[in-house]
């Protein structure tokens, strides 16, 4: 049986109108976001399932776009969530896309920097506000943002889950859940780790130091 | 802490003589680890942001108040309290105004506080703004009632269901209105075992209502059922706070509200392919507001 606050009940603080069209699709591109962790050039939603059939009415598509700008589900600036995007330089594009077995309300997000650099994220809205990032480049990986969290993305060799135990150890970090999600072995890997406190600075210059990681980020819980 | 069922909130209120309020704070210190003063703050929160919300709508000079079918209405609602030409009684009409007004703001994109969900938001806030000010409780008072209707609310969600998608409208305005039902017992000053008796019989009020939104937007009908929501949840209070008690107990009316929303087919389930959702005026309004979107 799922673990319910009794937040989740009264509550989420959201603009409306529908909680899994609306505040989830904007959590949804909230975190995916705070993973790319870039200036954004240019960000492509390809709508799955009922997310695709009924986008304009609930304002799915403004939800995401104010995500992607870093507005959170209780943002009234969602409204014109398209004018903030573009004051900020972010070109939009959205289209239909049959993503697969996935839940009705996901979406598929493409996100470019000013270097040329782009990482794809998929996630889900599942229902009552609450999101889950579901993959991250193509690997599957399960992320809700309910915990501060920490990913990331390197080469599936020995001793790198060990050196960043190791790491969050000595900074007196306690794990909350860690998650190590992989392509096949010595191939590309994503390990999730969440956590009751925020990770320190030079805990995470430490890990970025690491042999074998290629991208690293951080982000405190989204309530 | 065990909190699945009605039984469970009994348990608490026998062995260690809780109240409704202080079970769901009770409850939300375990699960979270969160102090009380910080979970009773973030109730105040949720609280300030409802009647900011009701406020809004209220306010007939807004001009960002605007659905895509429905426009400014409650407002008018409570402008006729008073005129001679109501009909609900001054709390009851409140209510469903208020209620009424944190959907249109639900509809234009505005800020409200999901309980249980979004199409449900305004039972809730539209029955304690009423009751408030019928009875001047102070907002303590009302956060208190507040956490009290979030145990009932979390014990469907945890037996059944609170999504259209899955249960029905039922499972929104049904749980709202018994969510409400059961705060205002509270508040009036009503055993636990009242408040449990009034939200049972909101959700038999309800029961077997079907999610048939007009072009699948959260506008016709979930504006209007807002309203019902908040007046059942009235309706019931009064008749278990006069002595008539629920005949079957809580526990087994969510039991049969599920089941009732397990055999109910896809069509009436948020899908907006059945009910009211496909009559000639639905379809009209369908064909109307897509076209609109096109541009």
């Amino acid at each position: 049986m799922e673990q319910y606050s009794i937040f989740d009940i009264i509550g989420p603080t959201m603009v409306g109108p529908s909680s899994s069209h609306t505040a989830g699709a904007a959590k949804v591109a909230y975190i995916c976001r705070k993973i790319f962790g870039r200036p954004i050039k240019k960000a492509t939603f390809y709508l799955h399932g009922s997310f695709a059939d009924t986008y304009q009415g609930h304002g799915t598509d403004k939800a995401l776009v104010g995500g992607v700008c870093g507005m959170k589900p209780d943002d009234p600036r969602i409204a014109d969530a398209f004018a903030v995007a573009s004051d900020q330089g972010i070109q939009i594009s959205f289209y239909k896309k049959d993503l697969g077995e996935v839940h009705p309300n996901t979406v598929k997000i493409v996100f470019e920097d000013y270097e040329g650099y782009s990482q794809e994220m998929v996630g889900s809205s599942i229902g009552g506000g609450k999101a889950k990032i579901i993959a991250i480049d193509e690997i599957d990986v399960s992320i809700t943002g309910r915990y501060a969290t920490m990913i990331a993305q390197h080469i599936d060799l020995p001793g790198f889950v060990a050196n960043i135990s190791q790491i969050l150890a000595n900074n007196n970090i306690n794990i909350a859940f860690m998650k190590l999600f992989r392509e096949t072995k010595g191939e590309r890997a994503v390990i999730v780790i969440e956590t009751d406190d925020t990770i320190p600075e030079e805990a995470l210059m430490q890990i970025e130091a690491l042999r074998n990681l290629n991208k690293l980020t951080f982000f405190e819980a989204i309530t | 802490m065990n909190l699945k069922t009605a039984a469970d909130v009994l348990h608490q209120y026998e062995k260690y003589g809780l109240n409704l309020y202080e079970v769901g704070l009770k409850y939300e210190h375990k699960q979270s680890d969160i102090d009380n003063d910080t979970i009773y703050k973030l109730m105040l929160q949720q609280w300030l942001v409802m009647k900011e919300a009701i406020n809004q709508g209220m306010d007939e000079s807004n001009p960002q108040i605007k659905g895509k079918i429905i426009q400014r209405e409650a407002y008018k609602l409570k402008a006729n309290i008073g005129t001679g030409k109501s009909i609900c009684g001054e709390t009851t009409t409140k209510a469903m105004a208020y209620a009424l007004s944190t959907m249109e703001v639900n509809i234009s994109m505005g800020r409200i506080v999901a309980a249980p969900t979004a199409g449900a938001s305004g039972v809730l806030p539209g029955t304690l703004k009423a009751i408030q000010e019928a009875n001047h409780f102070n907002d303590d008072q009302i956060i208190e009632a507040l956490f009290a209707a979030g145990v009932v609310g979390m014990i469907i969600a945890k037996q059944a269901s609170i999504s259209g998608a899955k249960g029905g409208c039922q499972a929104e305005i049904g749980t709202a209105s018994a969510m409400a039902a059961a705060s205002v017992v509270y508040l009036m000053g009503g055993s636990i075992h009242q408040a449990f008796d009034a939200a049972a019989i909101a959700i038999n009020n309800l029961m077997g209502l079907i999610c048939d939104p007009v072009a699948g937007l959260v506008e016709v009908p979930c504006h209007k059922r807002n309203a019902i929501g908040a007046s059942n949840a009235l309706i019931c209070a009064e008749m278990v706070l006069a002595g008539m008690p629920s005949i079957i107990p809580f526990d087994e009316v969510v039991i049969a509200m599920k089941q009732v929303g397990d055999l109910m087919p896809a069509c009436h389930r948020e899908t907006a392919t059945g009910g009211i959702a496909i009559t000639k005026t639905a379809k009209k309004y369908e064909k109307e507001i897509m076209t609109y979107h096109v541009n």
